[in-house]
């Protein structure tokens, strides 16, 4: 009846795990007490949850996002003392049983539900306000995507106090993560979570590509899309291009669990090679999803804050497109000692420091974009120029690393665990910390404290420096990734600083959170109602903050890099006196969540092997879709008598403020 | 309040960079105990210096300017349309393509000179050492004399090893730091790491590729002695009551232990390591005696034995594309 679940199944003798359950169970009942008690589920349920406007559903992303993150920031603590401890005889706190779970979560979770959903969260809520468009091109599947993504977080979550998640590393590398090395549930969970939020990132692939291609404004070309934009496009192609290999090898990884076939076991001509190269041909282009919107964000808050235009904007749009193709070429790096020949290494190792190049130019861009400015040294653009200095340092080991005979030595080593922090902190956490700051106006309407961003800052900086540059001395002495524990005492010193620095990155976790508790506090003083707090220079910040859920009450005309910059300097905003229109919107719609909770009774009933359940979730999948595909009543238009009313309402809010 | 911060950063960096340096007199990796191990220091200390042309500047530029066009300096010079430069456009392309273009030859030279396949030039006849990968210990079997141990390997100080790798289990990685090289242990695939040692010395090896739960103890003893401690430590071994039979004996060594002891195995069955191999080529080999697929690995076994006579080398993914070939011809039967 319930396939292999059983009240076994739930890890009542982990005292960890199940303090941890206990503490969000109580969070659990008081959030949903405290939306009961105020009488806020058909508000959640009708202005959020169904809600196809990108800018919301950008929010909900980082919501999510940010409390992944302190799921994510929990494992790597844990990490962290238990290797400051288990030196020598010492065993540490945590055995390999759960160690390993551990590392992997933190890896699957801060790539794919951290790291994912706040790029992408960003995406939705900037770039349909940069090319001056309404909303996406497919509202629903929007909707759909985040939902997928959230049942997914969800069914990682369930992971922790039903049964366990996977012991295998994050990308669950073949033959450990077939049936016969890894017979529990764990890789199932693992397996499931990330198909059905990886079906949720392609869909927002093809989303965004279509909406950047398709639904740009007036006289808005190509070459004067905002670089924010162009990076996102990036990003998204990448997306449509790789995820659907990472699909078809989970799926074939399926395959070898569920019905015994063997593309990827020891025997009967499996290939474990083949998974390898497979999952990377996917990790490699992930990367660059991650890094590029993150350029794009530094890009829009140096040019910004230096009042000054973008140095070299054509340079940009071309570096970030080789990097993009580039990025197809390099999968090969991550395991030059699998023993392929040294033709093939070479080439692969040529390819990667090739992308150098263009990020290297990058780099000069963004200073030369400094260079005879005028930059206001905002939070913003601290972690701008934090990103600079530890990103460069990062690219440097990476640059490292892509030398095969160097490789050698330094693969699987701490000093790779160095590099990749050293990249995807100084770049994709820097880079949405400064995004986060920086729209965050334009989603709420009042700006964030600047002097707890700047703690925040900092504690970040120095922590990351403090907890990481150990991890390069100590691959210089041997040290490997993924060791619960290491029989050398020398190592220990080094890895007691490391858990410092990570106390100290917790810190910066904690200024973050204080920082929304004060900005929420102080919202009257901080509010933003001209929409444009940092005379900002590309679209989104020529409507008010918050946008309206229209975006725009008259589509602008662009014909210019920055326009909305040169439209100031020329300030003919007063000209524009065209009567409004009727604005066709997206209605909003159940059908994502509906569809979304089946996936998730799916996921949960395959890990388990419940089929019967699996049936039900599989006809429910169906029937809400069909029911959304025969419902034809998916859009509405704002009479212009609406639309003027709310814009004369914000136009009386800004003149009150002045 | 800015300069000061400032100030901190560069110097947490200068305090890292020390650090690092300090790390490097007792470190594996920048103490090096053989041929192998040097040439990668000396290769990545120039990766290493090579970059600093650009990185330096990078530091340096990005602290200058951001303090110089600080909005309160009203000094500064302040040109809001300024965004091109046909020269700094060209220094910007060219630095960085130049120093890309002498790591690319570095690169390509190096991974031919260290590529782990290729047999290393000496004077001293080669020996051949097979490790298997196993649940969670090193196998290492010695065909020329007969014998195997468990996590603790012996060779002469300045003879050239081949270290044939795969796995009975798991990927794992064969490694010891301060020889060198590392490479990955596949089950069913026949790899090779060549790698020398210049000093007596006992040296850490370990597996650096995740396995399972009891990888953090899967580590063994590289003893590198003078060649008549090798022929004691072969003779101790000889003397060992245990002895390794294929498949039983070997079975039950695969079977999963944690942070296994020592053992020595007086004798073993003959081509145990290529029983191991072949032990993974399953599907079809019941069914169809003599077929396609046992042809191959007849060959791919040959090629291998002739290898370890004569101190050559085989083509490494020759015997590997023979193995998947073998693999691919049997999948149809055995699936």
């Amino acid at each position: 009846m319930f396939g292999k679940l059983t009240l076994e199944s739930i890890p009542y003798h982990e005292p960890i795990i199940m303090v941890v359950a206990a503490f969000m169970a109580i969070g659990g009942i008081a959030l949903f007490g405290l939306i009961t008690y105020y009488r806020k589920w058909g508000w959640l349920w009708n202005e959020w949850f169904t809600s196809v406007d990108h800018k919301k559903l950008g929010i909900m992303y980082f919501i999510v996002a940010l409390v992944m993150l302190l799921r994510g920031f929990s494992d790597a603590i844990m990490m962290r003392t238990q290797l400051a401890m288990a030196a020598g005889d010492a065993a540490g706190y945590l055995p390999p049983e759960h160690y390993d779970q551990i590392f992997t979560a933190h890896g699957v979770i801060m790539i794919f539900f951290v790291a994912m959903p706040m790029v992408i969260g960003l995406m939705n809520l900037v770039v349909p306000l940069q090319i001056g468009a309404r909303d996406v091109a497919f509202p629903f599947l929007n909707n759909l995507s985040f939902w997928l993504f959230a049942v997914s977080a969800i069914l990682v979550n369930i992971s922790l106090v039903v049964g366990e998640f996977a012991k295998t590393g994050w990308l669950a590398y073949a033959p450990l993560s077939g049936i016969e090395f890894s017979p529990g549930v764990g890789v199932d969970y693992w397996i499931w979570a990330l198909q059905i939020s990886g079906i949720g990132t392609t869909l927002t692939g093809i989303n965004f590509f279509v909406t950047i291609i398709k639904m740009r404004t007036k006289g808005m070309t190509m070459f004067r899309m905002p670089i924010f934009t162009w990076t996102s496009l990036c990003a998204n192609v990448l997306i449509i291009a790789s995820f659907p290999i990472l699909t078809a090898t989970i799926a074939l990884l399926t395959l070898d669990r569920y019905l015994g076939m063997h593309f990827f076991t020891n025997d009967f001509g499996g290939n474990m090679m083949m998974y390898v190269n497979l999952i990377w041909a996917w990790g490699h282009p992930e990367v660059y999803i991650l890094i590029l919107p993150a350029f794009g964000v530094f890009s829009e808050v140096i040019a910004t804050f230096a009042r000054k235009r973008l140095f070299g904007y054509a340079t940009m749009v071309w570096a970030t497109i080789s990097i993009t193709l580039l990025s197809f070429v390099v999968w090969l790096h991550h395991f030059f000692t699998m023993g392929a020949g040294a033709n093939v290494n070479a080439f692969f190792g040529i390819m990667t420091m090739i992308i150098a190049i263009p990020t290297g130019v990058k780099v000069f861009n963004w200073l030369f974009t400094m260079f005879r400015g005028s930059l206001e040294l905002t939070s913003p653009v601290l972690w701008t120029l934090g990103f600079i200095i530890t990103f460069t340092l990062g690219g440097m080991t990476g640059v490292m690393l892509a030398v095969p005979a160097a490789n050698f030595v330094l693969h699987n080593s701490l000093f790779v665990i160095a590099h990749f922090h050293n990249v995807i902190i100084g770049g994709v956490v820097f880079g949405m910390m400064a995004g986060l700051t920086y729209w965050f106006p334009k989603a709420f309407g009042f700006t964030l404290s600047e002097k707890w961003g700047k703690r925040s800052f900092w504690c970040w900086f120095i922590g990351f420096y403090v907890a990481f540059m150990p991890l390069y001395v100590l691959a210089f002495f041997g040290a490997v990734r993924r060791m619960q524990s290491y029989p050398n005492t020398e190592w220990q010193p080094w890895m007691i600083l490391a858990w410092v620095g990570a106390v100290i990155i917790m810190l910066g976790i904690v200024c973050t959170i204080i920082q929304f508790w004060v900005s929420i506090r102080d919202r009257k003083q901080n509010a933003d109602v001209t929409g444009d707090p940092w005379n900002g220079r590309t679209l989104e910040w020529s409507t008010s903050s918050p946008a309206p859920f229209y975006n725009f009450a008259r589509l602008p005309e662009v014909g210019d890099i920055d326009s909305f910059w040169s439209q100031k300097q020329r300030s003919e905003e007063q000209l524009e006196e065209a009567p409004y229109t009727d604005i066709h919107m997206p209605r909003n719609t159940v059908a994502g969540p509906v569809i979304s909770f089946f996936a998730l009774v799916i996921g949960f009933a395959l890990v388990w092997h419940i089929w019967w359940l699996a049936a039900v979730g599989a006809v429910g999948v169906f029937v809400s879709f069909m029911a959304r595909v025969f419902n034809d009543d998916i859009d509405y238009y704002v009479p212009a008598a609406e639309v003027e009313r709310i814009e004369r309402e914000h136009q009386q809010r800004v003149e009150a403020q002045a | 309040m800015q300069r000061r911060s400032l100030w901190r950063r560069r110097g947490t960096l200068v305090l890292l960079a020390l650090c690092l340096f300090l790390a490097g007199c007792s470190s594996a990796l920048l103490d090096p105990k053989g041929q192998i191990g040097a040439e990668q220091r000396t290769l990545i200390l120039t990766a290493f210096g090579l970059m600093l042309i650009v990185v330096i500047p990078v530091i340096v530029m990005t602290l200058l300017f951001g303090w110089r066009y600080r909005r309160s300096n009203s000094l500064a010079k302040y040109t809001p349309d300024w965004a091109h430069s046909n020269v700094i456009e060209a220094v910007v392309w060219i630095v960085p393509c130049a120093i890309i273009a002498v790591l690319a030859l570095l690169t390509w030279k190096t991974s031919h000179s260290l590529d782990p396949h290729k047999p290393l030039e000496s004077d001293v006849a080669p020996i051949e050492i097979q490790a298997v990968a196993l649940d969670w210990k090193w196998l290492f079997i010695y065909p020329e004399q007969g014998i195997a141990s468990v996590n603790e390997v012996a060779f002469p100080v300045d003879t050239p090893v081949r270290f044939r790798v795969s796995s009975g289990s798991v990927m794992n990685a064969f490694f010891i730091p301060h020889l060198g090289s590392q490479i990955y242990a596949m089950a069913g695939m026949d790899n090779d790491v060549h790698l020398i040692a210049d000093e007596i010395g006992s040296y850490p090896g370990r597996s650096t590729n995740y396995s399972g739960a009891g990888f953090s103890g899967m580590t063994f003893e590289a003893k590198v002695t003078n060649p008549a401690d090798f022929d004691a430590w072969v003779e101790t071994v000889r003397a060992a009551p245990q002895t390794l039979t294929y498949p039983e004996g070997y079975e039950a060594l695969a079977e999963p232990s944690e942070s296994n002891p020592v053992e020595y195995f007086s004798a073993i069955s003959p081509s145990l390591y290529e029983s191991i191999l072949r032990s993974f080529h399953t599907g079809g080999e019941h069914q169809m005696g003599g077929d396609h697929a046992d042809s191959h690995d007849g060959e791919n076994e040959k090629t291998a034995d002739h290898a370890a006579e004569s101190g050559h080398v085989t083509n490494n993914h020759a015997s590997q594309d023979n193995a998947m070939r073998s693999h691919s011809s049997s999948v149809e039967v055995g699936g």
